[in-house]
């Protein structure tokens, strides 16, 4: 039997957005990367929230490829004129956001609070 | 990034391992060499940033070097030092040139979900340079306190 995939967000709808918590520190290995990439894609794709906050405040590591799936997320939500905000990103993730232009592309707040007055505006 | 003759270095790293080229080969060779460094007494956070380059240096390897072909192997040597720690993992490919590798950053590519992994490991990394003809690629970690 295929094992369950683990949770790895954690979902509060607060005034109609969607508070993310991502749950996993170490977001590098292809299993864990893929079942990334499915569940922010159901954010959208199943539970239809077109604003969305991420905080990744519990996230240590992440691969390339769970930072490509972040380019989809963005893609979709732009795709249903969301919005979208990450906030708590760990110093070292954002030093590897800015050198692959994340920084630009990307609305990152320091604090959730933060990026939660900005996606309720 | 520079690109130097495939030459003798490569072959003075003490421990060497020819893996097939597949996830499951890579996870193990990963964990030994998480093993080694913690023997080794290096912090945490350096064994982190090794593993965060290694394993995006091992998906392009088995990816873009070995296309995906279960046939073709990995060859990885590696030296754990007091100051710093060095790696070589070399793929069954033609190789490529990194210089020519698209921009990732540039505007008209940051929309694109895939290509980031070579600034992965420049960031994780002290020094990447990849030997000639571009199927091998040398990084070395400086232990913290040691740059």
């Amino acid at each position: 039997m295929a094992a369950q995939p683990k949770r790895l967000l954690e979902v509060q709808v607060i005034d109609s957005v969607a508070v993310v918590s991502i749950m996993q520190g170490r977001i590098l290995d292809d299993q864990v990367i893929q079942q990334f990439g499915e569940q922010l894609n159901g954010l959208v794709d199943q539970s239809g929230h077109q604003r969305i906050l991420l905080n990744f405040a519990k996230v240590e590591y992440l691969s390339s490829a769970a930072l490509g799936k972040l380019v989809v997320l963005r893609k979709k939500i732009e795709a249903v004129k969301g919005k979208l905000a990450l906030s708590n990103i760990d110093a070292s993730i954002f030093e590897a956001f800015k050198i692959t232009g994340f920084d630009r592309i990307f609305k990152i707040f320091d604090e959730e609070q933060e990026a939660l007055q900005f996606l309720q505006k | 990034m520079s690109v130097r003759p495939q030459a003798s270095a490569l072959l003075s790293l003490p421990e060497c391992f020819v893996i097939p080229s597949d996830a499951c080969a890579a996870h193990r060779i990963r964990e030994h060499i998480a093993g080694r460094l913690r023997e080794g007494g290096y912090p945490e956070r350096d064994v982190m940033d090794v593993l965060q380059a290694l394993d995006e240096a091992m998906v392009n390897a088995i990816k873009h070097g070995n296309r995906c072909d279960g046939q073709k192997q990995l060859r990885i040597s590696f030296c754990v030092d007091q100051d710093c720690f060095q790696i070589c993992i070399e793929d069954e490919g033609e190789g490529f040139d990194p210089n020519a590798v698209a921009d990732p950053c540039s505007a008209d590519r940051l929309d694109i979900p895939c290509g980031r992994g070579l600034l992965m490991m420049r960031h994780y990394m002290s020094e990447v340079s990849y030997l000639e003809p571009g199927n091998a690629v040398m990084m070395v970690k400086k232990r913290c306190g040691c740059e």
